[in-house]
C-alpha cells in the first residue's frame, strides 16, 4: 500500500509537528511519500526528508502553492493521486480545506479528523464535540483522511529520504490570494506546547489577558482562549481552543475563567494534567480538572505567577 | 443573484449528547433538535447580502428525514423566500454524508442558477467540516472556507478566512461556495409575525432520484462508543498546594 502525507507548509516553513505527528498516525498503512508544495519546496523538502518513515518526498516549487489556495492544492493531489491508496493531510486549517475537496473530485467520502487508525480500512474519530467516538469502514479503494495530531506523538527525525521535484501541469483558477494577518510571537504553537494557559470571559478584557501571557512566559506555555474570550476581543481568533477551534492536548493545561462548556472540552480534555482556576466551585470545568481552584483569577494568577 | 443556503437538522448544541450502550449510536429520542449554528449564522449573512440589495432571493435547502421541515420553517421565519426538502431517509437516525449531501446541493444549483452558496463550516453532530468544499469541488468553481467576514462587489467577494495562525483574505469570483466560521455574524431571531407568515412561504418537497443521485454511504458506521472518562480530580486550597501537586504529583512543572 501507498500513502501520500501533504504536509502544512506556511510562507516556505514546514510544520514539522504536524508532520510527524501525522506520519506517525499512518506509518502502518504503507509506504509514505511526502508532499511539499510551496513557493519554494527546496528547505521544506529537505526537512521533511528527517523524518522516520519517510520513503520519498515530493518536492514541487511553483507560485500558485504558496499561500494554501484549494483549488491549485487539489487539482495537484489528483494529477497524482492514482499512485496512492492513501491520501493523508493533519486536520488543521489548510488540511481541511483542501482534503474534502480532493476526495469529491475523486468520488470518495473524505475521513475527517481522525483519532485512531483501527486496520487498513477502519477509523475511530470524535463526533458531536468529542462526546462520542465513532468507529467507521471506509468501502471507497482510495481513502482521504485528515488527522487529529493532538492524538499521536511525533515520529523521530533520523531519517534521509530521496527528494524528487516535480512539475506540474498549467492551472486555471478563480480564486487569489489578497493577504495573510498573521500574528507573529515567540511563543510555542498552541497545538504543539507542553503547557497550555488560556483564558475565558472571566478574564474579562484585552488588557486583563496579559496576566494570563504572564503566567504563560514563566512557564515556556502556549497561551489559549475560549470563543467567548475570543468574541469578546479579548484574545485572536487564532487561539481559540475548542470544537471549532484548535485541539490540544499538552502536559498541562490551565484554564483560567473558563467554565467548561462542552464545545470548550471537545478542545482540551485529552490533556494530561488540567488546572481549573474559576471562583464558581459549580463551573463544569472542575469536572475534568485534576486539580481545581476555586476563587477569584485576578489574585491567584499572579500569586502562582510569582511563586513558580 | 439567488443565494442557497444549505441547513442541516441537528442536535441542538446545548443538549448533553447521550451514547446507547449497545454501541449502536447516539440517542435522539424526544431529544431537541435545531438548526445546525453554523448554518444560522449562513442564513444570515445571506439576508443582510438581500437587505443590501445585493440578492433577489434565497433559498434554504435540507437533506434529511421529513423532520428536517421544521428546520426549513425556521429558515423561511428568519428570511429565506423559499425552501426545499429533499426527503433522503426515513430515519431520524441515518445521516446522510456530506458526498451525497454535495451531489444533490450541485443539482440543486444547477437547476436553480445560484451564483452564491453559503453553507456552514461544520456540522456539530458528525462534525465533518466537507460539504462545502465538496459541493465546490463538483461545481469546478472557488471556495472560500472558515469565512469571519464577506465583502460582495459585482462578480468578486472579498472573504476573510480564519486560519491556523490567524486570518487570511482572499477574493474569489462568482461562482462561488464560502462556508463560514462563528464570528462573521450575530444571527436573528425570527419574530412571531415571521414565524407566522413563514408557514405560507413555499417549501417544495423533493427526493434523492429527481436529481439522479442515490444515497450510499461510503462509510459503514461499525459502533459508537462513550469516551473515555476522565478520572475525578481534586479541590486545592491555595497556590502553595497547587504548585506543590504540580511538582510533586503530577510532575509537570
Ligand atoms: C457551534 C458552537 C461552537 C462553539 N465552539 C467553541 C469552541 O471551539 N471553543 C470554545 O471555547 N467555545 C465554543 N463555543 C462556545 C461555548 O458554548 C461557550 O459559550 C464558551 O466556551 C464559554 O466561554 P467561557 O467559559 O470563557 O465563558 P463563560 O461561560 O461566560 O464562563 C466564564 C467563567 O469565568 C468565571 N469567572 C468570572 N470572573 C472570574 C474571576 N474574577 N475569577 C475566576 N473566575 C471567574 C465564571 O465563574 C465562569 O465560569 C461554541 C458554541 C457553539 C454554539
Ligand atoms: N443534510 C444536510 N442538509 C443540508 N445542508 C447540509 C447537510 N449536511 C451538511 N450541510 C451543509 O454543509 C455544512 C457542513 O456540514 P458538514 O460537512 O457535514 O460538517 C453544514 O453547515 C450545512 O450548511
Amino acid at each position: 500500500m501507498t500513502v501520500l502525507v501533504i504536509a502544512d507548509i506556511i510562507n516556505d516553513e514546514l510544520s514539522s509537528d504536524q508532520i510527524g505527528k501525522t506520519i506517525a498516525a499512518v506509518s502502518e498503512l504503507g509506504e509514505i511519500t511526502v508532499l511539499c508544495a510551496c513557493k519554494n519546496a527546496g528547505t521544506p523538502a529537505g526537512k521533511a526528508a528527517k523524518f522516520d518513515g519517510v520513503k520519498k518526498v515530493l518536492a514541487v516549487s511553483d507560485e500558485v502553492f504558496a499561500n494554501g489556495i484549494a483549488e491549485s492544492f487539489s487539482s495537484l493531489i489528483v494529477d497524482l493521486a492514482k499512485d496512492f491508496d492513501y491520501i493523508v493531510s493533519a486536520a488543521t486549517a489548510h488540511g481541511k480545506n483542501i482534503l474534502p475537496r480532493v476526495a469529491a473530485l475523486l468520488d470518495v467520502m473524505v475521513i475527517t479528523d481522525i483519532s485512531k487508525v483501527i486496520s487498513n480500512d477502519t477509523f475511530e474519530r470524535p463526533i458531536y464535540a468529542g462526546n462520542a467516538l465513532q468507529v467507521v469502514k471506509s468501502k471507497d479503494s482510495k481513502k482521504i483522511i485528515s488527522i487529529r495530531t493532538a492524538n499521536f506523538e511525533s515520529v523521530s527525525q533520523n531519517n534521509d529520504a530521496p527528494v524528487e521535484n516535480y512539475t506540474c501541469k498549467k492551472m486555471t483558477i478563480s480564486s487569489f490570494w489578497v493577504e495573510d494577518k498573521i500574528q507573529e510571537n515567540d511563543r510555542p504553537e498552541l497545538t504543539s506546547a507542553k503547557v497550555v494557559v488560556s483564558g475565558g470571559r472571566g478574564v474579562g478584557s484585552e488588557e486583563n489577558f496579559e496576566i494570563i501571557e504572564k503566567l504563560a512566559t514563566k512557564l515556556g506555555a502556549a497561551v489559549g482562549a475560549s470563543r467567548a474570550a475570543v468574541d469578546s476581543g479579548f484574545a485572536p481568533n487564532d487561539w481559540q481552543v475548542g470544537q471549532t477551534g484548535k485541539v490540544v492536548a499538552p502536559e498541562l493545561y490551565i484554564a483560567v475563567g473558563i467554565s467548561g462548556a462542552i464545545q470548550h472540552l471537545a478542545g482540551m480534555k485529552d490533556s494530561k494534567v488540567i488546572v481549573a482556576i474559576n471562583k464558581d466551585e459549580e463551573a463544569p470545568i472542575f469536572q475534568v480538572a485534576d486539580y481545581g481552584l476555586v476563587g477569584d483569577l485576578f489574585s491567584i494568577v499572579p500569586d502562582l505567577e510569582e511563586k513558580l | 443573484m439567488k443565494i442557497l443556503v444549505p441547513v442541516k437538522r441537528v442536535i441542538d448544541y446545548n443538549v448533553k449528547v447521550r451514547v446507547k450502550t449497545d454501541g449502536s449510536g447516539v440517542d435522539l429520542t424526544n431529544i431537541k433538535m435545531s438548526m445546525n449554528p453554523f448554518d444560522e449564522i449562513a442564513l444570515e449573512e445571506a439576508i443582510r447580502i438581500k437587505e443590501a440589495g445585493k440578492a433577489e432571493e434565497i433559498i434554504a435547502v435540507s437533506v434529511g428525514p421529513s423532520q428536517a421541515q421544521e428546520t426549513l420553517r425556521t429558515a423561511l421565519a428568519m428570511g429565506a423566500d423559499r425552501a426545499i426538502l429533499v426527503e433522503a431517509t426515513d430515519s431520524v437516525n441515518q445521516d446522510i454524508e456530506p458526498l451525497d449531501v454535495a451531489k444533490i446541493l450541485h443539482a440543486i444549483v444547477l437547476s436553480e442558477g445560484t451564483d452564491l452558496i453559503l453553507c456552514g463550516k461544520q456540522a456539530i453532530d458528525n462534525d465533518m467540516n466537507a460539504t462545502a468544499q465538496m459541493l465546490s469541488a463538483l461545481m469546478g468553481c472557488s471556495q472560500a472556507t472558515f469565512a469571519s467576514k464577506i465583502e460582495l462587489a459585482g462578480e468578486k467577494v472579498t472573504v476573510t478566512r480564519e486560519v491556523d495562525g490567524g486570518l487570511q483574505v482572499v477574493s474569489v469570483t462568482l461562482p462561488s461556495v464560502v462556508s463560514v466560521d462563528l464570528r462573521l455574524n450575530e444571527p436573528r431571531y425570527a419574530s412571531l409575525p415571521n414565524i407566522m407568515k413563514a408557514k405560507r412561504k413555499p417549501l417544495e418537497q423533493r427526493i434523492p432520484a429527481d436529481f439522479k443521485v442515490a444515497i450510499k454511504n461510503r462509510l459503514e458506521i461499525i459502533e459508537t462508543n462513550e469516551p473515555p472518562e476522565r478520572q475525578a480530580g481534586i479541590k486545592v486550597s491555595s497556590v502553595d498546594e497547587l504548585i506543590e501537586k504540580l511538582k510533586n504529583d503530577a510532575g509537570v512543572i
